[in-house]
């Protein structure tokens, strides 16, 4: 995996992504080591961030490597009609690795191009986050046991959500089955349904939440953004269309697991958060094993 | 006979040597013209649209002398006149005649649909995978989404 660009899941083979997994198995045990002592990597965010860009920070930093970068561009030259490119070629000068979150489709894939270091995508646009993915992977397989083989139920956005399409294709190497959850309007799209059908996986489309929690093992629940929306009346008739609620998991499976990409709105509702089944701050922490195992691997020191 | 009934007569000049693009859609001819860089070279082309044609109604047709195209070169104006046969004449015979095919790789000459997509946003070429030739769909390699035929616009 040295000097690779991650951009897209799909980059990484089957076989590599349970790897990453393996290794940040490792950090869970140890997070502290020295071993990215006099490594630098960039933290671009051209787009704001909490935990990615924190969680890269915390990674590196817990190595021993230094980290710099920005967390908004109103600091740099961006703000005077610098491109992308112009920002990458300059930027991949100081580091040995950028990680890099943009508001445009695309912007990581083009970075990766133009960069002489390796590219990590922390999110461009609508279109991919593969290390929330492989996060969201680690903290399946860990709460689990296993990533085969599982009922996965997928709630909210799933027209928009990009950490839905990157999950839901990474999963289909594993012979799960899929339960979706949304309204009429937010469906999975069609393009990331073919992958199901073409590794002949069953799918199954809900509009109610209640139906599939008695089956699930994960139930991943996902923000519906307003920003998505060109019709303020459209995100008003769905905002509230899911919330899931502690009196809900009556019934539920004893190892049912929820997990959230987070940041919540109110589609979790806190009587949740002291529930053994709510996973999903755990599963922030999980982020910084993963990154952890990403950017050793793809330094190449370990 | 046939040689007095003036209707017979050829709209566009023949050619010597060169190649005719024949079956363009009448509407795409000027954009087969930009994707061949026909306005910007010192042969002799000459064009017709608007053609009564059996097959299509309306068709266009362009001639251009001396200029032989490579496939991969001709292919790319598959995605604008899909219908459009290429002759090749020599001594004013026809040599050769092929279809156009769409290439499994489009670069440059189409936009991605995508607003939001980078290459809208900065000075970058597209570039697409073909995934299906017949009803046409094209994967951008940078935001990953699909252009279909309605919403093919040419750079």
């Amino acid at each position: 995996m040295k000097n690779r660009s991650l951009i897209s899941i799909n980059d990484f083979s089957k076989e590599e992504q349970i790897g990453i997994l393996d290794l940040a198995e490792s950090f869970e045990k140890q997070p502290t080591r020295k071993i990215l002592e006099g490594h630098v990597v960039a933290n671009l965010f051209f787009e704001p961030s909490t935990r990615t860009r924190l969680s890269f920070d915390t990674a590196v930093n817990r190595l021993g490597g230094k980290v710099i970068g920005f967390a908004d561009t109103s600091s740099t030259s961006v703000q005077k009609g610098e491109s992308l490119k112009d920002t990458i070629i300059m930027v991949s000068n100081y580091s040995d690795l950028i990680v890099m979150r943009h508001p445009k489709d695309g912007s990581a894939r083009y970075a990766s191009e133009v960069s002489s270091v390796p590219i990590i995508n922390a999110g461009d646009g609508a279109n991919q986050h593969p290390t929330q993915c492989l996060l969201d992977m680690y903290s399946i397989r860990k709460t689990q046991g296993t990533l085969e083989n599982l009922d996965i139920a997928f709630v909210g956005d799933l027209k928009y959500g990009r950490t839905v399409h990157s999950l839901v294709m990474a999963l289909t190497n594993f012979n799960c089955r899929f339960h979706l959850v949304s309204p009429p309007e937010l469906k999975l799209p069609s393009a990331v349904k073919m992958h199901i059908k073409e590794k002949q996986l069953e799918y199954t489309q809900y509009t109610e939440l209640q139906d599939v929690l008695p089956i699930a093992d994960i139930v991943y629940m996902t923000r519906i953004q307003r920003e998505r929306f060109s019709d303020p009346i459209e995100y008003e008739k769905v905002k509230n269309a899911y919330i899931l609620r502690n009196n809900m998991l009556k019934g539920s499976k004893e190892s049912l697991r929820i997990l959230h990409p987070l940041p919540r709105v109110n589609e979790i509702n806190v009587d949740i958060d002291d529930n053994p089944k709510a996973y999903y701050f755990q599963q922030a922490l999980n982020g910084v094993y993963v990154r952890q195992a990403l950017v050793t691997s793809i330094l190449g020191v370990i | 006979m046939e040689n007095n009934d003036p209707r017979k007569e050829l709209k566009v000049s023949a050619i010597e040597n060169g190649t005719v693009i024949d079956h363009i859609p009448a509407k795409s001819v000027f954009q087969v013209i930009r994707m061949l860089g026909l306005e910007s070279i010192d042969n002799q082309v000459l064009f017709g649209t608007n053609l009564d044609s059996r097959k299509f109604g309306k068709k266009g047709i362009i001639k251009v002398s001396n200029r032989y195209f490579e496939a991969e070169e001709i292919n790319k104006i598959a995605l604008a006149a899909p219908s459009a046969t290429l002759i090749v004449i020599r001594d004013f015979q026809v040599v050769e005649k092929k279809h156009v095919s769409v290439p499994d790789y489009v670069e440059k000459i189409v936009k991605c649909f995508n607003p939001n997509c980078i290459t809208n946003h900065e000075a970058i070429p597209t570039k697409f995978t073909v995934l299906s030739k017949d009803d046409i769909r094209l994967k951008c390699q940078y935001c990953e989404k699909i252009t279909v035929k309605d919403d093919i616009i040419f750079t």
